[in-house]
């Protein structure tokens, strides 16, 4: 009897420490990824960014690129957009009002914030302009401010248009403007009840008469409840005239990014998915949003694997769920995707750029970079290739996490850093 | 001469140590309707509800388990009930503390280990309450 005090809590102590996650580098990413079986020990992993500053570092960049900060200081920036003149607008901010509901959101948001920027998110918009064109934007101001966490941006027909965590808005705009004449109209409200997920990503028609709009889940996997998934997790299509607004594609958990393809039209999105599912599920992707269709989320992912956390489970909507186009692994948090342009150098003319905030929740990290999604005939064809890398280290050391990336047509790659709340361009070495 | 017969020597808690212990047979309990309202609607409510009552049980239960400790050290042969109701009560902490990591999952994820694991951290917390307030001594042991 005197040895089973130590005995029991030694034996409870070990029941408890077997809860370490799976260390396994190699994600299956492409069109066709393997499902391995959902794990999830008895602690989630998580596995946070320790940031450290830049300093005289620099990223990584493929031979033949060079790479500089365009803008620093800035207040958390997270997409980008290159207007007709070459001026460059970031958007700043940093939204959500989702509630802590349980002893565990408490816990784990205070982890996760040690990830991120400490600085307050500017809710305005930055503007960037080099007038001679020397590859230094002499000039960083405000271009308009007061917004409402502002994230998704495009441009159409002498507007600009802003996708705000609660509603898309309208500027005129002007040639050479740097200043917004006044505050913006709004075109329709967007769904922001506790905005779990508040990034609106935004993207436009290239006839400049529809927008689209990726709205995020209000939880990972419903933990929230049904009722607040209301018009949540899908991309919707939005007359910019009337404001008048349908869903285009459902199922999408959170759609972090909308880039319209040059040429065919055809709307693609980068998608962030479940977590709490193990380390190698489930994986974020870049897929064609095609019209009408649902992706999966809460009921099943990549096709018909289905999630039993959502309950009560729906197998019609399991059946009629689609697989999305390309895995880019999971937990890379991809945040970010543009097409690219034949000046951006011939291996990278043909392809999307993705950029990866990075994981959070996995043993060893993943992302934390931007990669190249190669294309052939329309389609992803072939392995990505990293291009901009060194944003963390193998120690941890986190220096900056990509978000928003967007090709200028002068051929540059414009990468928003919001660790580092700076911007980067990529541009081909002369 | 009279004889005065005493009653057999009992120890039970004090004020603070009682309170202790029955809050934690009450919040394991309420964890327990909780997550049974939650299996039978599958509204996520009843399970926020649930993880919180379950921390507030592991503060009550951990609290509890000072009191326990220090009983059993005090007292004079460490054998029998001192050392079940603190072995007991460790037992359901420790399994009480792996029932709010099992609740700390998203929405069904819960279900079913969870509901499971109320039902047994509940009837331990009753087991113990009931020998921690009948006696927290060995009968016959002064």
């Amino acid at each position: 009897m005197r040895h089973s005090i130590p005995l029991t809590a030694l034996s409870m102590a070990l029941l408890l420490s077997a809860c370490g996650g799976e260390a396994d580098s190699t994600q299956a990413r492409g069109p066709d990824p393997k499902m391995p079986e959902p794990q999830r020990s008895l602690l989630p992993s998580m596995k946070i960014a320790e940031p450290v500053e830049w300093g005289d570092q620099k990223p990584t960049v493929p031979q033949g690129y060079n790479v500089t900060a365009i803008a620093t200081d800035l207040k958390i920036p997270r997409q980008t957009l290159v207007l007709p003149n070459g001026d460059i607008l970031v958007a700043e901010g940093r939204g959500g009002s989702a509630a802590k509901l349980k002893p565990k959101d408490v816990i784990a948001s205070s982890i996760k914030a040690q990830g991120n920027t400490k600085v307050k998110g500017g809710n305005r918009l930055t503007l960037l302009r080099d007038a001679d064109g020397d590859g230094t934007y002499e000039m960083q101001t405000v271009f308009a401010e007061n917004l409402n966490a502002p994230y998704g941006l495009a441009f159409a027909d002498g507007k600009l248009y802003v996708a705000n965590q609660d509603a898309l808005v309208r500027f005129d705009y002007e040639e050479g403007q740097t200043k917004a004449s006044g505050a913006p109209t709004k075109v329709t409200d967007l769904p922001s009840e506790i905005n779990h997920h508040w990034t609106k990503s935004l993207t436009v028609s290239p006839d400049g008469r529809f927008l689209y709009v990726g709205i995020g889940s209000n939880s990972n996997i419903t933990e929230r409840g049904m009722e607040v998934e209301i018009d949540r997790a899908m991309v919707w299509q939005v007359d910019a005239q009337t404001g008048a607004h349908r869903p285009y594609a459902t199922g999408l958990r959170n759609p972090t990014a909308l880039a319209m393809q040059p040429g065919s039209g055809q709307l693609w999105a980068v998608v962030n998915e479940r977590d709490e599912l193990g380390p190698d599920l489930v994986p974020d992707y870049l897929t064609s949003v095609r019209e009408g269709e649902f992706y999966g989320w809460p009921y099943s992912y990549w096709g018909q694997n289905v999630d039993r956390r959502a309950q009560p489970e729906n197998p019609a909507k399991v059946a009629a769920a689609i697989k999305p186009d390309y895995s880019l692994g999971s937990h890379v948090a991809a945040l970010g995707v543009d097409f690219s342009l034949p000046a951006m150098g011939e291996k990278y003319a043909d392809g999307v750029f993705v950029g990866e905030h990075g994981s959070w929740n996995r043993e060893p990290p993943v992302g934390y970079k931007v990669i190249f999604v190669p294309f052939s005939n329309g389609r992803p064809a072939g392995e990505p290739v990293d291009f901009a890398t060194g944003f963390r280290d193998a120690n941890g050391k986190t220096r900056g996490r990509p978000v928003g990336v967007t090709v200028d047509p002068r051929g540059a790659l414009i990468i928003a850093d919001d660790l580092a709340n700076t911007v980067w361009r990529v541009t081909r070495a002369q | 001469m009279t004889v005065t017969t005493h009653p057999p020597y009992r120890c039970t808690p004090g004020p603070l140590h009682a309170m202790l212990l029955g809050g934690t047979v009450a919040l394991f309990l309420g964890a327990l309707f909780n997550d049974i309202a939650y299996f039978q609607t599958y509204q996520i409510q009843w399970s926020n509800f649930a993880s919180w009552l379950i921390a507030g049980g592991l503060v009550f239960c951990g609290l509890a388990l000072l009191f326990a400790l220090v009983n059993l050290l005090r007292a004079d042969r460490k054998t029998g009930r001192p050392v079940w109701y603190f072995l007991l009560l460790l037992i359901t902490w420790v399994l009480g503390l792996v029932n709010a990591f099992e609740h700390a999952k998203d929405a069904w994820a819960v279900m079913p280990a969870g509901l499971v694991l109320s039902v047994i951290v509940t009837l331990l917390s009753l087991v113990t309450a009931w020998i921690g307030f009948t006696n927290l001594r060995s009968e016959g042991v002064q």
